[in-house]
């Protein structure tokens, strides 16, 4: 299988404490992503799992360089994305978008859902008409289950579900090759959350994507993964293909997850 | 069983901009003492609003209606609930009703010690105890809520633990006065699955060796199916299943049950299947039962009347035609 994403040794550190308590910890770090490796093939799901504060969302922004590492590599479609600059950099980023936990923080609350989905259209193909524009934002506000009266609402008139509908609608506006899903379902409930799984699922297989898709649910994971790696304390503790994971985990912290899923009783 | 809490018809409604609306409606339960109830439905299903109900917390302006009793010391609750003063309300909350909530730092004073708060806890309950009585009793509870080396722990602050240990602090803060009734409104939903496990598997210690009657709310059935014994469904502001926890998630028996069993994820791959639509505002409520529009079993009985709790077996009942 084509390598779409390839990362090495991706390593971040933040310093301790901060804000009011800084000048005592002061040149304390401590490492939240800590020298992970992997390769993500095209068109899979690679999902990441682990505990709060295990370093995931660190890991998922560095990805899109929303956060910049302290050091490793990531090859995206075989090119430095760390070396990429100006022009470069902005045409790897349409490439690469983020669904975002909160469907809530991550939609500017002054903006009506047609600017915020347009958005990047406007910014990334500035030659494109108005009403190219309008056709583009309604067509894929259809696709994820709206309609075209949303774009001239604002996000707060909409439910849990339908916002990350949006977010997801923005993500894909652009045909990017790669979606980083960051607890795309955590905030919703359950028979929303059920929707938007198989919304991704069936978005992925039309429009050819690639998800890394990071969550703290084992279950969740279980539903989307081709494989899955399990993260703690910044490192991968094992990775490999769901089924495997799942079924034969060969480590220790894998198993204390797997065993913490609290099981239905069946009839 | 002898009743603990016993609530009937109980009716919530608050004043919104498009008229009344009844985030609990008709609302009947009974938890024994040492029963749990494990009490599942969605955002905007009622939950919360019933539970706020149940301590005296609801919004200003809310009107309540039916019956809440709670078989307990002091005298005041064993009136309705419904009906309490503010005065009376504050020797039942925290006294024979005690609460632990989903995110302890909002309800632990940031700047108190633990221990000044478990102690403060008591004090509002027995205000007669000696002070070396009232420091030993905060210790004992938070030994009762497994918080290792409590005597240390109690001299900290809430932000120097962990969250669950946050969490823990909370419910010893909960069980010093000796509650009869505890209800813990989500309380791990925050929580990582290892120590979620570790919160579900202390409140089912404590139900047991205190005697508590348990309400535990939740969204997440897989919690619900390690604490509860008996389970009720909430959609739309009632109670649409109920019965024994073994019963109503491995034989579920009304449509909205069941799908939300088909739509919660477990390590099974493959069989997840989603309830199409949202639940529904409670300003725009069905005419009749409230789960039509996203139900595939419905009939064009169903949009009639809002269907009776039919008595499926002794101790299960479902809100549906069908059953
Ligand atoms: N900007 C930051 N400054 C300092 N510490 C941070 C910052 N962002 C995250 N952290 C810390 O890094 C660790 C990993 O965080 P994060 O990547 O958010 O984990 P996760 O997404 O797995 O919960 C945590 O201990 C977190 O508190
Ligand atoms: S009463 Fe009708 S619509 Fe309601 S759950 Fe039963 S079958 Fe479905
Ligand atoms: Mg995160």
């Amino acid at each position: 299988m084509e390598t779409l994403l390839s990362v090495r040794e991706l390593r971040k550190t933040y310093r301790r404490g901060g804000g009011v308590f800084s000048q005592e910890s002061e040149g304390a770090r401590f490492t939240a992503v800590d020298g992970v490796s992997f390769e993500v093939a095209r068109g899979e799901t690679f999902a990441v799992v682990g505990e709060s504060g295990c370093g995931k969302t660190t890991l998922a922004r560095m990805l899109l360089r929303l956060i910049e590492p302290d050091s490793g590599e990531i090859q995206f479609e075989g090119r430095d994305l760390l070396g990429l600059h100006g022009a470069d950099l902005r045409a790897a980023r349409r490439q690469m978008q983020m669904v975002f936990q909160d469907p809530y923080a991550s939609l500017n609350p002054r903006m009506r859902v047609g600017e915020i989905v347009s958005e990047p259209l406007a910014i990334h193909e500035p030659v494109l008409t108005r009403d190219q524009r309008l056709e583009r934002t309604a067509a894929i506000l259809r696709r994820v289950g709206l309609t075209e009266e949303a774009m001239q609402r604002y996000p707060h008139e909409f439910s849990g579900g339908q916002r990350q509908r949006i977010g997801i609608a923005r993500a894909l506006i652009l045909q990017p090759k790669l979606i980083v899903a960051d607890e795309p379902v955590s905030a919703l409930d359950v028979s929303v959350g059920a929707q938007v799984l198989l919304l991704l699922q069936e978005l992925q297989r039309e429009f050819a994507l690639t998800y890394v898709f990071i969550s703290h649910s084992l279950p969740v994971v279980a539903q989307v993964a081709t494989r899955i790696a399990v993260m703690r304390a910044g490192q991968f503790v094992e990775v490999g293909l769901a089924e495997q994971v799942l079924n034969q985990p060969q480590n220790v912290y894998t198993r204390e997850l797997l065993s913490a899923v609290p099981e239905l009783p069946r009839a | 069983m002898s009743g603990l809490l016993e609530v009937r018809g109980l009716t919530v409604e608050l004043p919104t901009p498009s008229g009344w609306v009844r985030p609990v409606n008709e609302v009947s339960l009974r938890i024994g003492a040492g029963e749990s109830m494990g009490l599942v439905g969605e955002s905007g299903s009622g939950k919360t609003m019933l539970s706020l109900a149940l301590m005296g917390l609801l919004p200003p302006g809310a009107r309540v209606s039916g019956e809440a009793k709670l078989a307990a010391q002091p005298q005041a609750s064993t009136k309705n609930l419904t009906t309490l003063s503010e005065r009376e309300w504050r020797d039942v909350r925290g006294g024979a009703i005690a609460m632990v909530f989903q995110e302890p730092m909002t309800s632990l004073n940031p700047v108190m010690r633990i221990r000044a708060q478990i102690e403060e806890a008591i004090r509002a309950h027995q205000p007669k105890l000696k002070t070396d009585e009232v420091k030993r009793k905060a210790i004992d509870a938070l030994r009762l809520a497994a918080v290792p080396e409590p005597e240390s722990r109690a001299e900290q602050f809430p932000h120097q633990l962990s969250g669950g240990l946050r969490q823990r602090a909370m419910i010893a803060m909960a069980v010093a006065a000796g509650p009869r009734l505890l209800i813990a409104d989500e309380p791990t939903t925050a929580l990582d699955v290892t120590v979620q496990k570790q919160i579900l598997d202390l409140l089912d210690r404590l139900r047991r060796e205190l005697k508590l009657g348990l309400l535990f709310i939740t969204h997440d059935l897989g919690a619900v199916a390690q604490v509860a014994e008996r389970v009720a469904v909430m959609y739309a502001g009632r109670i649409i299943e109920e019965g024994p926890a073994r019963n109503v998630l491995a034989k579920p028996q009304h449509p909205y049950t069941q799908g939300l069993l088909r739509a919660s994820p477990t390590l099974k791959r493959g069989t997840l299947t989603p309830i199409p639509g949202t639940v529904p505002q409670l300003t725009a409520l069905p005419p009749g039962c409230a789960f039509e529009p996203r139900c595939e079993l419905r009939r064009a009985e169903c949009a009639g009347a809002v269907p009776a709790l039919r008595i499926i077996s002794s101790d299960q009942a479902a809100r549906c035609i069908l059953v």
